[in-house]
C-alpha cells in the first residue's frame, strides 16, 4: 500500500499538526517504509481471535460519589499560556 | 395498555397532491444526578463561578487518569430499569476524538460499541391513546466545558466546570411522528428520570437538551428518506419548532425535485429557522477506541438486582393503581403521575385524610384550585403554599358537612397566607356550617313569614320561587347554612 | 569518605544507617559529579539547592527506619514532580511545572530519597536512543559517540556515570531494558498494573510500566519494593500481594524451569550477541536451573503489533497538548490556526510521525485492517506466553539485538531504529515482568544485556534469577570518565 500527499494531508488536519510541502513529502516516505513492514501482520489469520484491549488482571474498580477536588482554579489556570484569573482564553473560534 | 385504544399520528405535511410522514429519533442528552462527576471528584453543581469546579483530571494535566464513579453507573443503570431496558453486563468506555477549545483532554470518554443499557421502551399517554417508542441504547459520557463567545471580540473564553460532568445518552428508535409526539416522549423521559432522582430534567440549566434526526417520506412509504441532525437543542417548544420547519425545509426540497443532504443543523431560535453547520474543511472522524486507561465496566446480575429493588414505584405502574385502588379516571391519573411531586402531593393529601375520605374531591381541589394558584404564581407544586395535610383538613371538611364548597373557596384563599389551618380559620372566623335543624326550622320559619305571598304563590305552582327562598335562607345564615337540610326543610315547611 | 559516588545503593543506605555518611554528603557527592558532567547532557533541571536544603533537614532529624534514608535520586522527567519543571523531553512542556506529584516519585519521597533532578529522555519516550529529546542528545558514559539508548537515556546515562546511585525510568516498548543494556546497568520493567501510572506522562496507556534501574540487582529490588503500590487513582493499577522484593532476594534458583524460545534467533543477529546468550544459558546451568527449549510463535508480528498500538494511543494521548491549558503555544489566527502550529511547532519529528500513523490506523476504514488487527495479534502474542508458561518458570533472552550503535546511525531510518525493540515489546504487548542485567562485552568493549522475562506478577522470581545469574556473570562496566576534564 501506499499513502499518499492526500491521505497525509487528512491525517495531519485530524491530528492538528500544520505540514508544508517538504515535511508532507518526508512523512509520506517514512510512513510508507513503516506501514510496509507493518503490512506483515496480514500474514496472519485472526478472524475468530478476541482482539485484547488491556493486559490488566483486573476489573474496572468504582469509587464512591464524593467530592474530594475542592477549588484548585489558581492551580489549574496557573500554567495556562493565556487566561484572564476566571477563564482560560483561546484565539477566537471560527465555525 | 389494555383499555386504551394506540394513539395515531395524524401530523402530515401536505403539497399540492403528495402527503408527507415525519420520520423523528431523538438523542437525548441527560445530566446525571451525582455529586462529583463521572471520573474525577470535583463538584457538579449548576451556576458556580467559572473553572472553580475543576479538577487536574477535568483540565487534563499530563498523568491524570480518569477513576470511574460508582453512583454514576447505578444511575444509568436505573435509568435503564426505568426504561424497560436490556441492562448489559459489561461495557466499554471509549474515547471520541476530536479537538475543541472546551474539550481539554482532546477526546470524549463515551461509549460507542458496547454501552451499559441496550434496548427498551416508553409509553406515551397521547390524547387519543398510547404509544410506544423504542429506546435503542443509553450510554455513559463526559460532557464539555463551555466556549463563551460573546465577551471579547477576539478571543473565546473556556470554562471548564461542565468538562466531565456525567451524561446518559438516550438514543430513541425512529418512532416518534409529530412534534406532539416529541413534546410527551420528552417529558414523559423526564418524569421517569425523576422519579428515579437520576436526572433533574432541568432544561433552563441544560441537564436535559436532545439532538434532533428528522426525515420526511410519502405517507405509507416504507422507505426512510435522508436525515438531517439538529444539533442540541434546549427546550421542548425549539424542538416542536425546529421539526416543524426542518420537515417543511425537506418536503420543499423533494417537491422542487432537489436533494437533502445528511448533514448537521443548527437551530436558530431567533430566526425560527434550522442552518447547516457549516462544514468543516475536514470531515468528523471520531477515530473511536477503547479508552486504555480505563478497563471494561463489568456488572454483575446480583449488582443489578439490587438496583431494581431500589426502584421506586414509576409513573405508568402509579397511574395504574391510581386508576384501581381510586377509582380515578385515565386522564385524572395521567394528571397526577405525570410528575412526581404532583404525585406525592396527591398521596400525601389522601393519606391525610382518614378513613372517610373523598378522592374525587380531593382530586378535583388539586387539579383545580391548587393548579390555579400554583400557575398563577408560578410555582412548584413542592413549593405550593398550602400543605398537603391543610389541604386533606379542609377536603375532609366539606366531606363531613363542617363547610360548604361554597366556604371552603374562602378558606382556600386565607390558607394561603402562611399555610393556615382550615379547621383554625373555620373555628376563628365562624364559619362553621350550620347543620342544626332547629335553628334552621326556626329561620325558615321566618323567612316563609316574612314572604307570605310568595309563599302562597309557589303553593300555587310557581316553583321557581323555591330558589328565592333557598336563598334568602343562605343569606339569613351568612352563607353558613347546610344548603343541603335547608332544600329539605323548605320543602317540608312550604 | 572519597568514594561515595561509586558506592551502590545498599552501601549508602548502610553507611548512612551507621551515620557513617550524612544525606549532604552524598548528596553533595552526587551533585559535584553532575555538575561535572554536564558534557553527559543527562540532566535537563537541576535541583541541586532545594536537594541540599532537604538533606540538611533529613541530617538534623535522620529517620532511619526508612528504606531510602537521604538518598539523593534523579528521576526521569516524565515523572510529574511538584513544582520542579517537568518536560516529558518536549518543547511543548518546556515551562511546566506541575502542581502535584506522580504516585511513583511520591512513594520514593515517602521513602526519605531526596530528589536532585530530571533526567533526560526522548520526547514523550518516543525513541531508542535519546536522540528525540528538544533538549538535546544525551551521551553514553562507556562512548561519547555511543547512545545511551532509550528512551530512558538520560537515566541509565546518569546511572552508569554514577550521577545519581539508582533511578527510574518507564517502559512502554523497552525504554528501561534497552538503555540498561547499552549502559551496563540492571533495568526491570514490572507487570503492567505493579506501578502506578498517576502522574507519569502518557505515552501508550495499554503498555506504560514505570520501573527501577540501578548498578546491581539488590538495589534495583529495593526500588522495586519502594515504587510497587496498588493506587485506586489508577484505574489499571492492580492489588496484588506485593513482595519485600529486597529481603527475599535468594540466588537459590535450583530446579527452576527456564525457557529458550528459538524465536529469539533473529536474521542477522551478530554472533556475539548469540554466544553472550549461550554464556547465559551455561550459567543459569551452573546456578542449577533447568533449561527448556520453547516456541513463541507469533514473536516476529510483535514488533508491527506495537507500531500500530503504541501509535494510536499516543495520537489520542498527546491530544491534550494543544495550546490551551498549560504548555507552549504558537500565535494563531483563530483556534484551529493555533493548534496547528503550536502543535506543530511543539511536537519533534519523531513525535509528530507517531501522531500521523496513530491518527491514520484509527481512522475511518482503517480502523479493522490494523488496529483491531493488531489488537488481535496481541491476543495470539499473549497467548504464546501463556502456552510458555505452562512449561517454565521464566524466559531468558538477549535484551537487545545489538551492543549501543553510534548517534545518528539510524536516525534518519525510523524502521531501523525499532529493530532495536524487537526483543523487549513482546513483554510489554503481553504486560510481563521483564528485567535486563548486563551480561557481557562485545569485541568493542561495549556492555551487553540478558533479559529474564517472567510470569506476570512474579517479580520476585526474575529478580532472583538475575541475582542469581548476576553473581555468576561478576560483570566489570568499563567507564574510564571520559566527560570528567
Amino acid at each position: 500500500m501506499t499513502i499518499d500527499l492526500k491521505t497525509i494531508k487528512h491525517i495531519s488536519k485530524l491530528s492538528r499538526i500544520s505540514v508544508d510541502e517538504e515535511k508532507a513529502h518526508k512523512l509520506a516516505k517514512d510512513l510508507n517504509s513503516i506501514f510496509d513492514f507493518i503490512e506483515k501482520l496480514n500474514e496472519l489469520k485472526t478472524n475468530n481471535v478476541e482482539p485484547l484491549t488491556s493486559v490488566a488482571e483486573t476489573t474496572l474498580k468504582l469509587r464512591t460519589d464524593k467530592v474530594k477536588s475542592k477549588d484548585i482554579r489558581e492551580q489549574i489556570i496557573k500554567n495556562s499560556p493565556q487566561d484572564n484569573e476566571d477563564y482560560f482564553v483561546v484565539p477566537k473560534v471560527i465555525e | 395498555m389494555d383499555q386504551v385504544s394506540k394513539s395515531k399520528s395524524d401530523y402530515l405535511i401536505s403539497r399540492k397532491d403528495n402527503q408527507y410522514e415525519v420520520i423523528i429519533g431523538l438523542e437525548v442528552h441527560a445530566q446525571v444526578t451525582s455529586e462529583s462527576k463521572l471520573f474525577s471528584t470535583s463538584a457538579t453543581k449548576f451556576g458556580a463561578e467559572p473553572n472553580t469546579q475543576v479538577s487536574l483530571v477535568d483540565a487534563a494535566f499530563p498523568g491524570m487518569l480518569p477513576v470511574i464513579n460508582e453512583f454514576c453507573v447505578k444511575q444509568a443503570i436505573k435509568t435503564g430499569i426505568g426504561l424497560n431496558a436490556k441492562i448489559n453486563n459489561r461495557s466499554v468506555f471509549d474515547r471520541k476524538n476530536y479537538f475543541y477549545a472546551d474539550l481539554p483532554q482532546g477526546y470524549q470518554i463515551s461509549q460507542f460499541k458496547d454501552p451499559i443499557v441496550g434496548e427498551g421502551k416508553v409509553i406515551l399517554d397521547m390524547p387519543d391513546g398510547q404509544k410506544e417508542v423504542g429506546i435503542e441504547r443509553l450510554h455513559l459520557e463526559q460532557d464539555a466545558g463551555k466556549s463563551i463567545h460573546d465577551i471579547d471580540p477576539k478571543n473565546t473564553f473556556v470554562d471548564l466546570n461542565r468538562s466531565g460532568v456525567a451524561l446518559m445518552e438516550i438514543v430513541s428508535k425512529p418512532d416518534l411522528r409529530s412534534p406532539d409526539e416529541v413534546s410527551a416522549y420528552i417529558k414523559k423521559l423526564r418524569s421517569i428520570m425523576r422519579y428515579l432522582g437520576t436526572c433533574d430534567g432541568n432544561m433552563q440549566e441544560g441537564s436535559l437538551r436532545a439532538d434532533v434526526n428528522v426525515s420526511v417520506r410519502l405517507k405509507d412509504s416504507k422507505n426512510l428518506g435522508t436525515r438531517c441532525e439538529i444539533k442540541n437543542v434546549n427546550s421542548i417548544k425549539f424542538m416542536q419548532m425546529a421539526i416543524d420547519y426542518e420537515a417543511n425545509r425537506q418536503v420543499d426540497l423533494i417537491e422542487e425535485g432537489k436533494s437533502i443532504d445528511q448533514e448537521t443543523r443548527l437551530f436558530d431560535t431567533k430566526k425560527n429557522e434550522t442552518r447547516s453547520m457549516r462544514s468543516k474543511e475536514d470531515a468528523h472522524d471520531y477515530r473511536y477506541f477503547p479508552d486504555p486507561d480505563l478497563l471494561p465496566l463489568e456488572i454483575s446480575d446480583q449488582f443489578i438486582s439490587k438496583i431494581k429493588n431500589d426502584i421506586p414505584e414509576l409513573p405508568d405502574d402509579k397511574k395504574k393503581r391510581f386508576i384501581e385502588e381510586f377509582k380515578l379516571s385515565p386522564y385524572e391519573a395521567t394528571i397526577l403521575v405525570s410528575d412526581i411531586d404532583t404525585a406525592r402531593y396527591f398521596e400525601n393529601v389522601v393519606s391525610k385524610m382518614g378513613k372517610n375520605k373523598d378522592i374525587k374531591l380531593a382530586v378535583n381541589w388539586i387539579t383545580g384550585e391548587l393548579f390555579a394558584v400554583l400557575n398563577n404564581k408560578n410555582l412548584e407544586i413542592s413549593q405550593s403554599p398550602i400543605s398537603a395535610k391543610n389541604l386533606a383538613i379542609l377536603v375532609n371538611l366539606i366531606k363531613n358537612g363542617t363547610i360548604s364548597g361554597k366556604i371552603a373557596k374562602t378558606i382556600f384563599e386565607l390558607m394561603l397566607d402562611g399555610d393556615k389551618d382550615p379547621q383554625q380559620i373555620v373555628e376563628e372566623k365562624g364559619l362553621k356550617q350550620q347543620s342544626d335543624p332547629k335553628a334552621l326550622g326556626a329561620l325558615i320559619d321566618k323567612i316563609i313569614n316574612d314572604n307570605r305571598e310568595k309563599a302562597i304563590e309557589y303553593k300555587q305552582g310557581k316553583e321557581k320561587l323555591f330558589g328565592f327562598f333557598v336563598g334568602q335562607a343562605m343569606k339569613a345564615s351568612g352563607g353558613k347554612a347546610n344548603p343541603q337540610l335547608i332544600n329539605e326543610l323548605l320543602k317540608k315547611k312550604l | 569518605m572519597s568514594n561515595i559516588t561509586n558506592q551502590s545503593l545498599s552501601e549508602l543506605v548502610k553507611n548512612i544507617k551507621d551515620k557513617k555518611l550524612s544525606s549532604e554528603e552524598v548528596t553533595n557527592a552526587f551533585i559535584n559529579r553532575s555538575e561535572k558532567s554536564k558534557e553527559l547532557n543527562a540532566y535537563i533541571t537541576e535541583d541541586y539547592s532545594s536537594a541540599l536544603e532537604k538533606a540538611k533537614k533529613f541530617d538534623q532529624k535522620p529517620n532511619l527506619d526508612l528504606k531510602l534514608p537521604g538518598i539523593p535520586m534523579a528521576v526521569k522527567d516524565l515523572f510529574c514532580t511538584k513544582d520542579v519543571l517537568t518536560t516529558a523531553g518536549s518543547k511543548i512542556l518546556d515551562n511546566f511545572v506541575p502542581t502535584y506529584e506522580s504516585t511513583v516519585t511520591q512513594n520514593i519521597w515517602d521513602e526519605g530519597a531526596i530528589l536532585i533532578g530530571k533526567l533526560n529522555c526522548d520526547e514523550f519516550a518516543m525513541g531508542s536512543s535519546n536522540e528525540t529529546s528538544f533538549f538535546g542528545n544525551v551521551h553514553n558514559p562507556i562512548d561519547k559517540n555511543l547512545v545511551p539508548g532509550g528512551s530512558s537515556g538520560g537515566s541509565a546515562s546518569a546511572l552508569a556515570g554514577q550521577l545519581t546511585p539508582i533511578t527510574i525510568g518507564t517502559d512502554t516498548g523497552g525504554s528501561i531494558r534497552q538503555p540498561a543494556s547499552f549502559t551496563g546497568t540492571v533495568g526491570l520493567k514490572p507487570t503492567y498494573g505493579s506501578c502506578s501510572r498517576y502522574g507519569i506522562v502518557a505515552f501508550a496507556s495499554s503498555l506504560d510500566q514505570a520501573g527501577p534501574m540501578a548498578q546491581n540487582v539488590k538495589d534495583c529490588a529495593l526500588l522495586q519494593e519502594v515504587i510497587s503500590t496498588y493506587d485506586p487513582k489508577d484505574s489499571t493499577s492492580i492489588d496484588f500481594k506485593r513482595n519485600n522484593y529486597s529481603s527475599e532476594l535468594t540466588n537459590k534458583i535450583k530446579g527452576k524451569k527456564i525457557g529458550i524460545p528459538k524465536e529469539y534467533r533473529v536474521d542477522g543477529m551478530p554472533d556475539e550477541i548469540e554466544q553472550l546468550w549461550q554464556k547465559g544459558i551455561e550459567y543459569m546451568k551452573d546456578c542449577g536451573a533447568e533449561i527448556i527449549d520453547i516456541s513463541l510463535p507469533h514473536t516476529s508480528y510483535a514488533l508491527p503489533t506495537y507500531y500500530i498500538v503504541a501509535p494510536a494511543e499516543a495520537s489520542s494521548n498527546l491530544a491534550r497538548y494543544d495550546g490551551v491549558k498549560y504548555g507552549f503555544r504558537a500565535k494563531g489566527e483563530n483556534l484551529i490556526d493555533m493548534y496547528e502550529k503550536t502543535r506543530s511547532e511543539g511536537f519533534g519529528a519523531e513525535v509528530q510521525r507517531r501522531i500521523m500513523i496513530g491518527t491514520y490506523v484509527l481512522s475511518s476504514g482503517y480502523y479493522d485492517a490494523y488496529y483491531l488487527k493488531a489488537q488481535k495479534v496481541r491476543k495470539l502474542i499473549k497467548n504464546d506466553f501463556d502456552e510458555a508458561y505452562k512449561k517454565v518458570d521464566a524466559i531468558l533472552t538477549p535484551s537487545t539485538p545489538s551492543s549501543a550503535f553510534k548517534s545518528g546511525e539510524k536516525k534518519d531510518d525510523p524502521v531501523s531504529m525499532y529493530l532495536n525493540d524487537i526483543f523487549t515489546v513482546p513483554v510489554n504487548l503481553a504486560g510481563l515482568p521483564g528485567i535486563s542485567i548486563p551480561a557481557g562485552h562485545d569485541a568493542k568493549g561495549y556492555p551487553l544485556g540478558l533479559q529474564i522475562i517472567g510470569k506476570a506478577f512474579d517479580e520476585q522470581n526474575i529478580l532472583n534469577i538475575a541475582y542469581a545469574m548476576e553473581e555468576k556473570i561478576n560483570f566489570k562496566n568499563k567507564i574510564n570518565d571520559w566527560w570528567i576534564k
